[in-house]
């Protein structure tokens, strides 16, 4: 997930990272008293999950609490790449002599932790000339002090701002790995003209698969979760399913507009019978992954949530050759499903083909309900095929 | 022949007392797998279909000495697992083990490397080598892994557990064997991937096609295209990107962590392109595998 500007800056300057004044605000009224506490010209910025802001519109100068507030009642409410501005951070003015880039994030090719840095600050990392990659150890407590001066000299970086600086590196390096970030990015981080170094920019993904050791980040990144956690109805309804029952996996669902819901897993088929869908020419009403062992409840109540979508009118039930999942127990939970809506499997289910364990009981059950079936001698393009 | 492990190598499962360890256990057992010992720590003593548990790797590999481990533990452990399995010589690492977090990932692998061991993983369904062994779980029960998997000469490579029983199934249904099937796992970052696997199975003589099942996402199938065109293989690669409706949507995940396409990175439509480029074969659908495969061996 990622932590938004004002959350990740208060994580990392209780870590002892320069950031700037600054406070946030939800009305323009709020922005206003922002303003004219931190005093003289200010940054107004949206809070959303995105990068980019600068180029999208969502950061702008304030001279005066005046104009704060009428930056804030613009922002305020605009739609940024997909989200709604509920929240402005207020900051402190920077005056800039020198703007840097340091980021830290994970290199797939080389399988190492990999610090970015480039003299070229404030601008998005893609389009800059010279960056510096190297690559750092994940095993120790932090990055290496010595990696951080070498970093800082990199930029071209002398005598009193060297030494702040190189642990300024230091410090987002620590802070990448405790944190467990997938990416950390300082842009621009800036040099006044104190010769003071501040984090003037931050952006930072949180590795999920690591939520379990950073409880305490996530309860100070409230904001944060609550936009991560924003889903339609139906994506919650998919979720709860999911978790209230361990077995088996009722993967993502998401939703799309057209008329043949999907029962399909696992994840490499799933993205295989999407693509067959829509070159069939076929309408897909959900994406949605299904996996390890479900019980028939959880199918039966995932079977009725994408047949009560009102645009529905026909399930294809998917799956490769499984070994884990039993055939039988999905066919169970699906027919129970369609005759809990009281309609007929046998015109609903357009294709059943999970071949694999448990599948001679699977078919008898489809057999007795009508329900047109199909084995491993076919793939799940020709299945999709054949029912064009 | 085989790549990795066949009927001779010796097995150790870490987390063998879990549900799904004992599971595929008894079941690879069944196959035909020496799996000679199992670590949980605190259980030590007992047996588990007959293999003897031990507290420490340490203890069992001094009573049994080891070629291959299995790493099913849950994920906040998996890292000390790994390191406990590479600190006792162990040289073949399968972590079936699903959501490491990223920073364990990586520094598992980094120790592997200093070890000089190969790891598989994370989030592998396992190895197969038909007729002989398999590490790991994929395939299901030995009464599945043996309808689905034959013995052959096509490799088989799979960013997808499931995928890759679906691909032997496939090959078997057509009267292809397969000589090593490695699920490689859907990690952005893994042990093992298609790059890391071509030397292994170039040198292997009884493998004599490869055939690989990709997603969006990463750069791999880029990484692949560009050595076989610089150092041209002399296996024919068949493959199969699966996902290319995700190229009109961009950074939503589907399907495994690695599966997202951000900017041109990780796009399949670009995947393909140069994979064809470098000479690699690709599929349209999955059905038109045997053949493309066949005429590929024809060519040879």
């Amino acid at each position: 997930m990622i932590i938004v500007e004002y959350e990740a800056k208060n994580l990392l300057k209780a870590r002892g990272l320069p950031i700037p004044h600054g406070l946030i605000a939800d009305s323009p009224e709020e922005a206003r008293r922002a303003a004219m506490h931190i005093g003289g010209n200010v940054v107004v910025k949206a809070q959303v999950p995105v990068g980019g802001r600068m180029k999208a519109g969502g950061i702008r100068f304030a001279n005066s609490p005046d104009e704060a507030a009428a930056a804030a009642s613009i922002l305020l409410g605009m739609n940024l790449r997909g989200f709604i501005v509920e929240r402005v951070l207020i900051e402190q003015k920077l005056t800039i002599i020198t703007e840097l880039f340091i980021g830290a994030t994970y290199d797939a090719a080389a399988r190492s932790a990999l610090l970015l840095t480039s003299a070229q600050g404030g601008i998005e990392i893609e389009s800059v000339g010279t960056v510096g990659r190297i690559h750092f150890s994940t095993a120790y407590d932090g990055l290496p002090a010595y990696v951080a001066r070498e970093a800082a000299a990199s930029l071209g970086i002398r005598g009193r701002a060297f030494q702040q600086l190189s642990s300024l590196i230091k410090q987002v390096g620590d802070a990448f790995i405790d944190l467990d970030a997938l990416l950390l990015e300082c842009n621009p981080v800036v040099l006044d003209d104190h010769e003071r170094w501040w984090v003037a920019d931050v952006h930072f993904e949180l590795d999920d698969d690591a939520l379990y050791r950073q409880k305490s980040l996530i309860e100070s990144s409230p904001f944060s979760a609550a936009l991560a956690n924003n889903r339609t109805a139906f994506e919650n309804r998919a979720i709860e399913i999911d978790q209230a029952d361990h077995r088996g996996v009722a993967g993502r669902l998401i939703p799309f507009d057209g008329n043949i819901g999907l029962l399909i897993g696992g994840g490499g088929a799933s993205l295989t019978t999407m693509d067959a869908v829509l070159d069939a020419g076929l309408k897909p009403a959900n994406y949605c992954e299904i996996g390890g062992n479900p019980s028939v409840w959880k199918i039966k109540e995932l079977t009725k949530l994408i047949l009560e979508q009102p645009q529905v009118d026909r399930l294809v039930v998917i799956m490769n050759v499984v070994s884990n999942t039993r055939v039988d127990l999905v066919a169970r939970g699906v027919i129970k499903g369609i005759l809990e809506l009281g309609r007929d499997p046998s015109t609903v289910i357009s294709a059943f083909r999970i071949p694999g364990s448990w599948e001679d009981e699977g078919y008898k059950l489809l057999d007795h309900y009508g329900v047109r079936y199909f084995g491993r001698e076919m793939t799940i393009e020709q299945v999709i095929e054949s029912i064009v | 022949m085989t790549i990795l492990a066949d009927a001779m190598t010796r097995i150790l499962v870490q987390g063998i007392t879990g549900r799904e360890a004992a599971t595929f256990t008894a079941e690879s057992i069944a196959y035909g797998a020496q799996i000679v010992a199992g670590v949980t720590p605190g259980k030590g003593g007992i047996t588990i279909h007959g293999v003897p548990v031990y507290d420490t790797v340490q203890a069992a590999v001094s009573a049994h000495p080891v070629d291959a481990s299995v790493i099913s533990v849950p994920p906040q452990f998996a890292l000390d697992a790994a390191c406990e399995a590479l600190a006792n010589g162990v040289k073949l690492l399968v972590v079936v083990t699903e959501r490491m977090p990223r920073r364990d990932v990586v520094t598992m692998l980094e120790t592997a490397a200093r070890a000089q061991a190969r790891v598989v993983g994370p989030n592998t369904l396992g190895v197969i080598s038909p007729g002989q062994t398999r590490v790991g779980m994929a395939g299901g029960s030995a009464h599945a892994v043996r309808r689905a998997y034959s013995p052959g000469n096509v490799g088989v490579v799979s960013r997808s557990g499931g995928m890759m029983t679906e691909v032997a199934n496939l090959l078997t249904q057509a009267g292809i064997g397969q000589s090593t099937c490695v699920s490689i796992g859907g990690d952005p970052i893994v042990g093992s991937t298609i790059l890391d696997l071509l030397p292994v199975y170039e040198a292997d003589p009884d493998t004599h096609a490869i055939v690989m099942f990709s997603e969006p996402g990463g750069i791999m199938e880029e990484r692949l295209a560009a050595a076989v065109k610089k150092h041209k293989p002399r296996l024919p690669i068949i493959a199969f990107v699966a996902g290319r409706f995700a190229d009109r949507m961009q950074g939503v995940r589907f399907g495994h962590a690695g599966a997202i396409v951000q900017g041109m990175q990780g796009s399949p439509a670009a995947k393909i392109a140069v994979m064809r480029d470098s000479g690699i074969i690709v599929a349209n659908k999955l059905y038109e595998i045997p053949d493309l495969v066949r005429e590929a061996l024809l060519r040879r």
